[in-house]
Formats: C-alpha cells, sequence, structure tokens
C-alpha cells in the first residue's frame, strides 16, 4: 500500500490527551465528533488545515499517556494517511495497529511541516518528494503485521474465531 | 539463566519458557474497563461476534471517570455498562464506589504473581502486590473478554534499587517523581521496571501502589515490586484465593541496573506541562496556587489523606485557594471518616467530591479557570488534562499539596511537620 500527502510536524512525547482531550472522550462514541478536535490543545487550527491523508509526523514516544484508543480511531476518522514518529509509545502503537491506522516508525529528523512524503508500507519507507530523500521504516512485528492486514484486532477475531497467532 | 519476575509470571501464563523479547499469548487472571474505555470495549466486542465473557467472576467494568454522570452524552455511555455489566453477569462497580486501580486491589481481584490486564494506561499499579499487570486499548480488553488470553511481548527488565531511607516529609511520590525525572519521560518505554532497595521495601501497600502507578510515565510496561510479609497478609486479608508469590531469580538478566541514592530527597515537584520536569519543591517557593488537588489513583489512599491531615490539623486553607480532595474509594473515604481524618480535612476548607477520579482528566469537579495554578497529586500534568488548557499543573505528594494549600504558594511540606 502506498501513501501520498503532506506531512504536518510535531515534536517528542506527543500524549494521547493531545491527541484527544479526556474532556472530549468521556461523552461519546460518535468518532467523527472526536475528529473535529484532534490536537486540538497543542493546534487550534490543525483539523481545519488537515486534508485527507495527510500524515502527522513527530519525534519520539508518539502518543504517551493514556490507553484511549479514541487517540488512533479520532486520527482515522480525522482522514490522518498514518502516523510517522521516530518511536511510539507502547499503547499507542498496539491500538494503532488494532484499530487499522498505519504506524510508521522511522528517522523523522529531515521532514519537516508542509513535505509532500510517500509512504510505502508494505516496502517499509518514506520518500521525502520535496526534499528528495528516502528513509527505511522498521517493520511491524510478525503478528502485529498480520492483525493489521486482517484490518484490525476485531476482524482478526471474528475471522479466526480467537487469537491466531501461528506462524 | 534466571528469569525475572516478568518472565516467570509471562511463563507460567503462556505455558511456555518465556524469555524477554518473545511473543506469548498469556491466559489472564483478571480484565478490566473503565468508564472511558468499556464502551468501545464493548462495541468491538459485538464487532468480534462475542457472546459471553470467558468467565464473569474475572471482569470488572468501573464507573469512575466522569461519576457521577457530568452530562447527557456520559450518561448514555454509564447505561451502555450497566446493561452489558447485567447481560454479562461481571462485576460493575458503579458511582461512588471508588477509581478503578484503587478498587481492583482493595477488593481482592489482583494476586501476588497474577497477570492483569486493564482498558487504562494506570492498570501497572498492580505491580506494587507484584502482580504483572498492565495497560491495553479497548480492542484489546473486547478480545480478552472473549478469550480470556491476550498477546503480550515479554519485556526486558529494568532493575532500579533505590538505596537508603526516605528523609522525614518525603514519600513515595517523591520518589516516584524523581525516578521520572531521572529516567524521563520515554527512559524506560517498553521494559518492566523492578523497583527494590532499601526505600522501595520500606513501603507500605499504599507507597507500593502509588510507586508502581507511576512507572507508565516513563513509557514503561510495567513496574513491578517484589512483595513483602505486609503485602502478602494484605492480600490474604481480601482474597480467598492460593497464590505463589514471583521473585527474581539470581542471576536474571536485565538491561539496565542502576541505584539511586535516595536518603537525601527533598519534596520534589513535576512543573507544567511535562511530568518529567522534576525539580525540589523548594526550587518553586512562592509559586501562587489557585487550586489544590489530593486524589487520584496514584494518591487518593488513607495513607495519603492521613499525611495531608497531619499537615491540615488545626489549620484553613488559604482564603484564595480551593482545596478539593476526591477518596480513592467509598472504603477510603469511611476509614477516613471513621479515624477523623475527614473532620480535619473539612474542618481546613476541603470540598470532598464523590470517591472516584475526580477532577484528574477534566470530565468534571474542578476544572480550573483560565491561566490558574493547580496543585495536584494525579499523576499527569499535560496541557488540558484537567479541561482548561491553558491552566498550569503542577504534580506533587499529598504533604506538599496540603501545605502550598495553607500557604496559597507552592510550599516544602517539611516547614509544617515538626
Ligand atoms: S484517577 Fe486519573 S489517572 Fe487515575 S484512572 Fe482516574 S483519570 Fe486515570
Amino acid at each position: 500500500m502506498v501513501l501520498r500527502g503532506r506531512s504536518h510536524r510535531f515534536g517528542d512525547d506527543i500524549n494521547t490527551d493531545y491527541i484527544i482531550a479526556g474532556k472530549y472522550k468521556f461523552k461519546t462514541l460518535d468518532m467523527d465528533e472526536l475528529a473535529r478536535h484532534v490536537m486540538e490543545d497543542l493546534d487550534p487550527g490543525f483539523h481545519a488545515r488537515l486534508k485527507p491523508g495527510d500524515f502527522i509526523v513527530a519525534g519520539k514516544n508518539f502518543g504517551c499517556g493514556s490507553s484511549r484508543e479514541q487517540a488512533p480511531l479520532a486520527l482515522i476518522h480525522a482522514k490522518v494517511g498514518a502516523v510517522i514518529a521516530a518511536s511510539f509509545a507502547r499503547l499507542f502503537y498496539r491500538n494503532a495497529v488494532n484499530t487499522g491506522l498505519p504506524v510508521v516508525e522511522c528517522d523523522t529528523g529531515s521532514i519537516l511541516d508542509g513535505d509532500e512524503l510517500e509512504v510505502d508500507l508494505s516496502r517499509g519507507t518514506v520518500r521525502n518528494l520535496t526534499r528528495g530523500t528516502t528513509v527505511r521504516a522498521s517493520p511491524l512485528p510478525p503478528f502485529m503485521q498480520r492483525i493489521f492486514e486482517d484490518g484490525g484486532l476485531a476482524a482478526h477475531i471474528r475471522k479466526h474465531g480467537g487469537f491466531h497467532l501461528g506462524t | 539463566m534466571g528469569k525475572t519476575i516478568a518472565e516467570k509470571i509471562l511463563s507460567s501464563h503462556s505455558g511456555i519458557d518465556a524469555r524477554a523479547g518473545d511473543i506469548v499469548l498469556a491466559d489472564v487472571d483478571f480484565v478490566m474497563g473503565q468508564d472511558g474505555t468499556s464502551p468501545l470495549a464493548i462495541k468491538a466486542f459485538r464487532e468480534m461476534g462475542g457472546e459471553r465473557v470467558f468467565d464473569p467472576a474475572k471482569v470488572a467494568m468501573v464507573i469512575d471517570h466522569g461519576a457521577p454522570s457530568p452530562n447527557e452524552g456520559t450518561a448514555n455511555l454509564h447505561r451502555l455498562m450497566r446493561d452489558f455489566a447485567r447481560e454479562q453477569g461481571i462485576i460493575l462497580y458503579d458511582i461512588g464506589e471508588g477509581v478503578c486501580h484503587q478498587l481492583i486491589p482493595e477488593r481482592g481481584h489482583v494476586l501476588p504473581g497474577d497477570l492483569v490486564i486493564g482498558a487504562d494506561s494506570h492498570t501497572c499499579t498492580y505491580g506494587g502486590l507484584g502482580a504483572f499487570s498492565t495497560g491495553v486499548g479497548s480492542t484489546d480488553l473486547a478480545a480478552a473478554l472473549i478469550t480470556g488470553k491476550t498477546w503480550l511481548k515479554v519485556p526486558e527488565s529494568m532493575r532500579i534499587v533505590c538505596k537508603g531511607r526516605l528523609p522525614a516529609g518525603t514519600y513515595s511520590k517523591d520518589l516516584a517523581l524523581h525516578l521520572v525525572g531521572r529516567l524521563t519521560a520515554s527512559g524506560a518505554a517498553y521494559v518492566s521496571c523492578e523497583f527494590c532497595g532499601e526505600a522501595v521495601e520500606l513501603l507500605g501497600v499504599d507507597g507500593r501502589l502509588t510507586l508502581c502507578n507511576m512507572a507508565v510515565e516513563t513509557g514503561a510496561k510495567a513496574g513491578i515490586i517484589a512483595p513483602s510479609g505486609e503485602v502478602l497478609a494484605w492480600v490474604r486479608g481480601r482474597s480467598k484465593k492460593k497464590f505463589r508469590p514471583v521473585f527474581a531469580d539470581e542471576g536474571a538478566s536485565y538491561v539496565d541496573e542502576r541505584e539511586h541514592d535516595v536518603s537525601r530527597l527533598a519534596p520534589q515537584v513535576a512543573r507544567p506541562h511535562r511530568v518529567d520536569q522534576v525539580c525540589d519543591a523548594s526550587d518553586l517557593a512562592g509559586t501562587e496556587v489557585h487550586q489544590a488537588f489530593i486524589g487520584t489513583c496514584t494518591n487518593g489512599r488513607l495513607e495519603d489523606l492521613r499525611v495531608a491531615a497531619t499537615i491540615l490539623e488545626g489549620r484553613k486553607i488559604h482564603p484564595s485557594v480551593r482545596l478539593v480532595v476526591a477518596p480513592a474509594s467509598r472504603q477510603v473515604l469511611m476509614d477516613a471518616m471513621r479515624e477523623g481524618v475527614l473532620k480535619i480535612l473539612l474542618e481546613a476548607g476541603a470540598a470532598v467530591v464523590v470517591p472516584g477520579c475526580g477532577p484528574c482528566v477534566g470530565t468534571h469537579a474542578g476544572v480550573p479557570a483560565g491561566g490558574e495554578v493547580v496543585i495536584s497529586t494525579a499523576n499527569r500534568n499535560f496541557k488540558g488534562r484537567m479541561g482548561n488548557s491553558s491552566a498550569e499543573i503542577y504534580l506533587a505528594s499529598p504533604a506538599t499539596v496540603a501545605a502550598s494549600a495553607i500557604t496559597g504558594k507552592i510550599t516544602d511540606p517539611r516547614k509544617f511537620l515538626g
């Protein structure tokens, strides 16, 4: 799968409270409503500027903090194409794979705000079309790859009638 | 070769000889969800084709984050949980019972050596009893509700040795803040932190839960303390089930092993908006505060309220400060009442709210005004955390929060302790 979009650049340690604030998540399961408030406390104009397929690009420890799955779900509903970060907090990474949000771990140091990117999920590469550079991403662990390919954990469990860890 | 506590617990629950780096499918002893995560888990349970939970006695849902419901939307989500609990016969802790991470240990649902998952990042709290417990998302919770299992990558372990005794006026919260400051918000990412050393061994049950509660603020998957005799007796008073405490083997291998001399630790404070921006309370002396908050799954336990009462006894909070107290559970509230602790807090001017999360996550019960400064016993001070992105949150121990409530400024509590 090849994704294309523009980079929206954030720093290190972006926590799930910033992705979607607690004051919204307890009120509704309507993810389109939550999608309108993503990143609001850090950047109130973010949702208005975001175009479908755009990428969130961040430093290390993206998604630290609470276990809220509303974080990846709200990003999916905001039509974020993928999150590309130097590293991820474990809960966010797990929740993203479980819900089907592409997460790409690679060196993001050279990507600036507004850069045009092309992400090849199967080959694990991120091409920076603005700067003419390519970086390699760390692959998903095989079991997570399977969950992602099945369309998320709910689809995986439905398909196999339970966990299907085998090789 | 010897094994760490995490490797031993994950081996016994998966039936394989598990080592750090292995991916295991493990049987869980207990699973938990709260009102911010359970509604999505219920949705995922249905999507997965789930009909019955694997074992209703091993599942609890807790209504604590927005309890009692502050608005119609939350009320509807709570109803969804109540209906699901009735349908499945699972344990439901409704409004007023307390915070999930107090209730699960207090009601005897977690034992030393257990594997527990919860759809809340602070599930790592139960490591204070010697369990391997970790947070997961709603979909993982749903999968566990159906299968009784979860998949986990066996983490590397870090051995954190706290040498010396904590000095008077400092508590396990100061130790936790100090370690988070040292390790940073991602310094223990994905690992299991084994806390040990004299300062840790001397902690009571409440203090152990506080320390492990904050393990996730370093990115850790779990925080674990080998259980003491006091812990074992405490657990036996709450559960009839048999259990086997787990200790690390001689020669277990650690990614990192570091000693921290804490014998001269001063009361610690984390500055806005990062948990790992930690300094001595005295460095911030004079910083004005508008709201003080004692509560949460970190520091709303009986020991915490007692410490606050010691400082507030016979004193009044500063006229320009509000003090909000949220006991961690109904039991904590009742014990505080019986001991006279509650009376001291009320006479000092505290507003005591319903046992539960209180204003910790900005849903209700004490959202600060724009530009206001809060000093809180919680575990997170992210921008917007308490419901207002222009408020500033400082994190500290119950003693430091109580002392600051009296003076109206961030205050080293040792000033009020004999
Ligand atoms: S008290 Fe705060 S940190 Fe603890 S479970 Fe509730 S909202 Fe989360």
